[in-house]
């Protein structure tokens, strides 16, 4: 008798299916690991477990944990379940806390309500199993807010809120998506102890193969509802028998076909040039009267960048590579130093000056949902670039103009006339990128841009970039924490750490060879499929 | 990564009107409301009685087939003088809130675009402006410069200015970080176009809720201003004067108070369920709750 048994699950809305005759079994202390795209329903089956499906939807068939049917179960049964044998971590540590509430309240609140204990046992318990995820009372009081806790250290208390009651199941739906590297590195390794250390299940729900790999025993793959496969981790994955299996393995380790690098000219000036760039934040004022201590965000920053190059600029979160980018657009203004597009120093400029330099740069950003005004339909929003153009386009020239750079990124013109919500955030993307080269830039600044997408649609928009560099000439400046990204589609990259570069050179040196401690850490942390599934291979003889 | 909640999508129109119309609050407020214009509108061409001429004869008269409202002291028809004065009310309303957007929007606009010190005067004024109550100060000002409608609606007008400055400034604050935002900044825009282009059409639904809900504040104020005699002058009708003159009446002939007195009730009623149920269709987030 498994721990968890899933059969022929079928979930609808109305008469529209959601999921379709799902099997799934977990047993104790085995990880399974549930794989899947946007929308096949992996995050629905783990609903489905909980009983806490939206409203609307209908599920049928049997889901049998620990003997008890789920599906069956009165309100107040699942209520003793959820967070008790049960427990669920969410992919987005922002918003799974609550924010007026201590860590130690939340932790808590679940152990007092399933076991009855008073304030001062389950704030015992509370303390133990936040030292035990990493937040030792010493350094992290219980009395500390979610605000003051970073994204990996929030995501940490929502494990130990799962895992407070020793649960018997732990679904993680996405758990580290939201996170860099080096932090899913850290969560992924807590979970794995924690579930060999208390022998429960583990539902890993994730988009990544590389993830998967490496932590689960068996994995199921799941596709418009359906399981398309079920098998042991390191089988499955070699083997790769089932055509959809092999074709999410290949966009997951995708690289696009480039032409060779350009030849480095040498005297030219660069396309673009950062020296000694600086930029200072307010900090906080430790009080009132005391003058705040700057943050130093970005720290004598220099480089340059030449015509066509695709350069990568990879660091964790909060290294300061976003305010990089976003001085290099001339959104923000650096503290010191100078910007320099193509031997015109963009920084010194007036907002009125700046028109024929912003002529030669524009920006994709990571969220293929909040880059477009939902009110304005795509040709105004591909359109609006050409604001910068010295002469206006007349309405038909302006039409022209977005239907040509449609057709560039693969999409038709008619779409012009579509708002926004109508895409997919795979064409959303592609919209972006439109906006992007239509006033035909010569530097495209790319900030996480494919960290939001499903890994076949990544691996489409990879081939768009790979292939504008080539037939445009753009140069790229690639934002990203993902170094499957870094290696895909750049000839350069550096490595930020603490608003400092701390390594550069040729990508596939870097990567293969790191010197920097920093660069070290990220090439360890980041998951690669089959590096995973070699250490999977070797540690099965 | 999967099912990224879809923020903030503008919903084709025709879907929104239905969606409207099946709002129960919106449909009832849009009821009250379109009929308190049509009965303004129509005093112009036709009211039951001339309320400019007086017949003595009839004078106090309870509600009949004839008068169905009754008749005041005077013997006018009270429910034409309530269909004369929904026109004072209403005009006083609207400029009061046209002048309270006009001033507060690109001043809380202004001040979310600038940031800095000019926020920060402009804020602090604002909150100058509002530690006055309101009604209290438009007495005040009709005081000084003398009753009449026109004075009443500046005086309405201007303290609404801090409240649209406000919701538009809180409005323009969240939108100013988003990627599209920066996308038209990187496309060259000026502040000025991107406040236009992006900010005002997606902060026109706050305001909208909001303009809704000071409209029947307005009407209120109105109704409180007229009474003290410091809004519209006989003899032009108006809610709150009709209060006014029936109160020392109110043993003898009820009616005459308590028809104009539901007539501000209802209007208000109506102003405020339409803007609660604008609230509710507009805002995607209380939409999905339900």
């Amino acid at each position: 008798m498994s721990l968890l048994e899933i059969e022929k699950l079928t979930v609808s809305i109305g008469r529209t299916p959601i999921l379709k005759g799902v099997d799934l079994s977990i047993e104790e202390g085995e990880v399974l690991g549930l794989v899947g795209e946007s929308g096949s329903g992996k995050s629905m089956t783990a609903l489905t477990v909980m009983r806490l499906l939206p409203h609307a939807m209908r599920a049928a068939g049997r889901v049998t944990f620990d003997g008890i049917d789920i599906l069956a179960a009165p309100e107040a049964a699942m209520n003793r379940l959820r967070g008790d044998d049960i427990g669920m971590v969410f992919q987005e540590p922002m918003t799974a806390l609550n924010p007026v509430k201590t860590i130690g309240e939340q932790v808590a609140e679940g152990i007092r309500w399933h076991t009855g204990a008073s304030r001062a046992e389950a704030e015992e318990t509370a303390r133990k199993i936040l030292d035990r995820v990493g937040l030792p009372a010493q350094k992290f009081p219980l009395s500390r807010f979610p605000h003051e806790l970073s994204g990996g250290q929030r995501q940490r208390v929502v494990i130990a809120i799962a895992c407070a009651l020793k649960p018997k199941l732990l679904i993680a739906d996405e758990p580290t998506t939201a996170l860099d590297v080096v932090l899913q590195a850290q969560i992924l390794d807590l979970l794995r102890d924690l579930v060999d250390e208390r022998r429960m299940g583990l539902l890993l729900i994730s988009h990544d193969l590389a993830v998967v790999a490496d932590m689960a025993d068996r994995i199921t793959v799941m596709r418009h509802g359906e399981v398309m496969e079920t098998g042991e981790t390191g089988r499955t994955l070699t083997e790769q028998a089932h055509p959809y299996t092999r074709q999410l393995a290949r966009a997951s380790t995708h690289v696009p076909a480039r032409a060779g690098p350009p030849a480095p000219e040498t005297g030219k000036t660069p396309l673009l040039e950062v020296a000694s760039v600086v930029k200072d934040y307010a900090g906080r004022r430790a009080s009132l009267f005391a003058r705040p201590a700057p943050f130093r965000a970005v720290d004598d920053v220099s480089f340059a960048l030449g015509e066509g190059q695709s350069v990568a600029l990879v660091g964790r979160s909060g290294c300061g590579k976003s305010t990089l980018a976003r001085m290099i657009l001339a959104l923000d203004r650096p503290t010191g130093g100078a910007i320099r597009l193509d031997g015109i120093e963009v920084n010194a400029l007036a907002e009125a000056a700046l028109k024929p330099s912003r002529r030669k740069m524009q920006v994709v950003f990571q969220d293929p949902y909040g880059s477009f005004d939902p009110r304005h339909k795509v040709e105004r929003l591909v359109a609006e670039p050409l604001h910068l153009m010295e002469k206006q386009p007349s309405a038909a020239e302006r039409r022209d103009m977005v239907a040509a750079a449609l057709a560039e990124v693969g999409l038709a013109p008619k779409d012009m006339d579509k708002y926004p919500h109508e895409f997919s955030g795979g064409q959303r993307q592609r919209i972006s990128i439109a906006r992007a080269i239509i006033t035909r830039p010569k530097l495209v600044v790319a900030d996480e841009p494919v960290s939001a997408l499903d890994v076949s649609i990544r691996a489409q928009i990879l081939d768009l970039f790979a292939d504008l560099n080539g037939r445009l000439g753009v140069a790229y400046l690639f934002i990203t924490h993902d170094l499957t990204v870094a290696r895909a589609i750049t000839d350069q990259v550096m490595v930020m750490h603490d608003g400092r570069i701390v390594e550069r050179g040729r990508t596939a040196e870097v990567l293969d060879n790191p010197q920097s401690d920093a660069a070290k850490a990220l090439v360890e942390a980041a998951p690669d499929l089959s590096r995973a599934l070699a250490r999977r291979l070797a540690g099965r003889e | 990564m999967s099912e990224v909640p879809v923020p903030h999508e503008a919903p084709p129109p025709a879907s929104l009107l239905r969606q409207a119309f099946a709002n129960r609050s919106f449909l009832t407020g849009f009821v009250i409301t379109a009929l308190i214009a049509a009965m303004a509108l129509a005093s112009f061409v036709w009211t039951p009685f001339d309320i400019t001429h007086l017949i003595v004869a009839d004078r106090m008269k309870a509600p009949s087939w004839q008068h169905p409202f009754g008749t005041d002291h005077f013997g006018r028809d009270i429910l034409s003088m309530i269909m004369i004065g929904s026109r004072n009310s209403i005009a006083v309303a609207v400029v009061a809130v046209g002048i309270g957007m006009a001033v507060g929007v690109p001043l809380g606009c202004w001040a979310a675009a600038r940031g800095g010190w000019v926020d920060e005067a402009l804020m602090r004024f604002n909150d100058v402006v509002f530690a006055f109550p309101a009604l209290l100060s438009a007495v005040m000002i009709t005081a000084i410069f003398g009753p009449g409608a026109v004075n009443a609606i500046v005086a309405i007008g201007i303290f609404n200015v801090p409240v649209f400055a406000r919701v538009a400034r809180a409005g323009a604050l969240s939108l100013w970080p988003r990627e599209y935002v920066l996308a038209a900044r990187a496309a060259g825009k000026g502040k000025v176009l991107i406040t236009l282009e992006h900010i005002l059409p997606n902060i026109a639904s706050m305001l909208l809720v909001q303009g809704t809900i000071q409209f029947a504040l307005g009407i209120l104020a109105e109704a409180g201003l007229s009474y003290l005699g410091l809004g519209a002058q006989p003899p032009m009708p108006s809610w709150g004067r009709m209060l006014f003159d029936a109160q020392t009446r109110m043993m003898v002939a009820p009616y005459q108070a308590i028809f104009p007195g539901l007539a501000i009730v209802v209007t208000v009623l109506g102003l405020n369920l339409l803007g609660d149920g604008l609230r509710d269709v507009l805002d995607p987030r209380l939409r999905r709750e339900r």
